[in-house]
């Protein structure tokens, strides 16, 4: 009951510390809406307005994965920058508890840029907004952020002994935006790209919620969003316990 | 020759000093890594969506305007930078030509710039099958280089921004997605808004595109020339703009004491 707690203390502090951050208004609004509108012209461009939802959905969806992705990679990074590393480290809590909050702020408030995104393309692009599964649709986008949230957890729990997170966070952006096939079909892509999604929770989260708002299976991929946020707890926890003590032994945890 | 020496020299050595904490595993996911996987994106993107009859609309478009990883990142932070490790002080106390200390850091980073936008060439010829008539190679390099030397002026406007202001970062990171939307790196200007061509018009990066593309087309520089002295002019101005603006905030920095505060 205490960790559950000091999660749902921790996930509302971050959240407001992330919403009047510069930097989180650009991941989770300015960026995703740019891109949305480059997905929106490029279709008008190519005569398919009917995908114009296909690609507010795919780009509200890129915008939580960078939110994720530089906030839960960056996430150690900046606690080194700021000399608190060593104090949550410290704290009585198991470190996962400390840091479980985060990561899932990240990714919470990076589903500002699917309203935004949505938003966007209502206001100006008149892009129908006639959900097939309205209640699944609730149940999905929750279900997409917390995959992705705990999918931050083990990449922040994989950065610890990586000082240089930053310039893999900026590598990382793209490719999970191909592989998981945000904008465009993964039938495009070579076969081999496909089994790589599986592994990926944007993946699911992106067919939970398009199956959702578009129709489709809905049940299926909100599943795997699940057995993917268990499957990246359990691995977060050992990557954390093993390379928070190899840290600490190397005395290495507070250098930058 | 002081002139030349502070210009070439003079900017080696600050980017030396600005860029000392680049290493492989920082240049290679950021410069080389990101472009690469851009490149793929949009033009698969550009296939689903059909907004263009082949990969090489994409393939072009993306390729030249990844040298703003450089131009913009990289010169907004060879400017602003100075005052982040505090040495603006000292820089502007010298007594060195401001014009050759200003555009001198511009060299490396346009010479980074351009090993981006090949690198991207090189993706899109290694990985999408872009393949551009071997006689128009010359050409094109031509107009890459016109292209990031624009892109880089562009870029010390931003960085003019670091010299007051903290969120420099903020300014460099929305120029780079804006350019991907307004300078027809995916687009097609036929179906942009026209205050929306307008801007992009305005902007480095247009007008050396539309050129890149009609030169990896088989079309030759004659072709492309009002576009090159488009470009070329867009070039001047914002190196221009970028030096006053330059002077103007080292003046009123003076003025009010603020060159080092934050």
């Amino acid at each position: 009951m205490r960790y559950l707690r000091l999660i749902a203390v921790g996930v509302s502090f971050r959240v407001r510390e992330f919403t009047v951050s510069r930097w989180f208004l650009l991941m989770c609004l300015l960026q995703p809406v740019i891109f949305a509108t480059i997905a929106f012209y490029m279709f008008k461009a190519g005569g398919r307005p009917g995908t114009l939802l296909y690609a507010a959905l795919g780009a509200g969806m890129m915008g939580i994965w960078s939110s994720t992705l530089f906030g839960s990679g960056g996430a150690l990074q900046w606690n080194r920058w700021q000399g608190t590393l060593e104090l949550l480290v410290a704290a009585p809590p198991p470190f996962i508890v400390v840091l479980l909050p985060l990561t899932i702020a990240t990714s919470i408030t990076g589903a500002y840029s699917l309203l935004a995104t949505v938003f966007w393309g209502r206001v100006f692009f008149d892009v129908p907004l006639h959900l097939v599964h309205p209640a699944l649709f609730l149940l999905a986008v929750p279900a997409a952020v917390l995959s992705l949230g705990l999918m931050g957890l083990l990449m922040a729990s994989s950065f610890i002994l990586y000082r240089h997170a930053n310039a893999l966070s900026n590598l990382l952006e793209y490719p999970v935006w191909v592989a998981t096939g945000l904008l465009f079909p993964l039938a495009l892509l070579p076969g081999w790209v496909a089994p790589i999604s599986w592994l990926l929770a944007p993946r699911w989260g992106i067919d939970a919620i398009r199956h959702s708002a578009l129709g489709g299976s809905v049940w299926f991929p909100i599943a795997m969003c699940a057995l993917t946020g268990a499957v990246y707890l359990g691995l977060a926890a050992v990557f954390l316990r093993v390379f928070e003590r190899a840290a600490r032994a190397r005395a290495t945890l507070a250098l930058t | 020759m002081s002139f030349l020496r502070i210009f070439f020299v003079g900017g080696l050595i600050s980017y030396r000093a600005l860029f000392n904490w680049i290493r492989p595993w920082i240049y290679i996911p950021t410069m080389l890594g990101a472009p690469l996987f851009q490149i793929v994106f949009f033009t698969y993107l550009g296939r689903y969506s059909q907004a263009a009859d082949d990969d090489a609309f994409f393939i072009v478009g993306n390729a030249v305007q990844v040298c703003g990883m450089s131009c913009v990142y990289g010169m907004t932070m060879a400017v602003a930078n100075e005052r982040w490790f505090g040495t603006l002080g000292p820089l502007l106390a010298s007594p060195a030509n401001r014009v050759a200390v200003f555009l001198g850091r511009g060299v490396p980073v346009f010479a980074n710039g351009l090993l981006v936008s090949a690198f991207g060439f090189a993706v899109g010829a290694v990985l999408l099958g872009f393949r551009p008539p071997l006689h128009s190679l010359p050409a094109l390099l031509l107009v890459v280089s016109l292209t990031t030397v624009s892109c880089t002026t562009f870029g010390m406007v931003l960085g003019c921004i670091g010299l007051r202001s903290k969120d420099f970062f903020f300014a460099a990171n929305l120029a780079y997605f804006l350019m991907l939307l307004f300078c027809g790196v995916n687009i097609p200007f036929s179906v942009l808004p026209g205050w929306m061509s307008a801007i992009g018009h305005c902007l480095p990066l247009t007008h050396g595109i539309e050129a890149a593309r009609e030169i990896a087309g088989g079309g030759d520089l004659a072709d492309v020339s009002g576009l090159l002295w488009t470009e070329l002019g867009i070039a001047v101005a914002y190196a221009a703009a970028g030096y006053l603006f330059f002077r103007l905030l080292e003046t009123a920095s003076r003025r009010s004491a603020v060159l080092d505060a934050f």
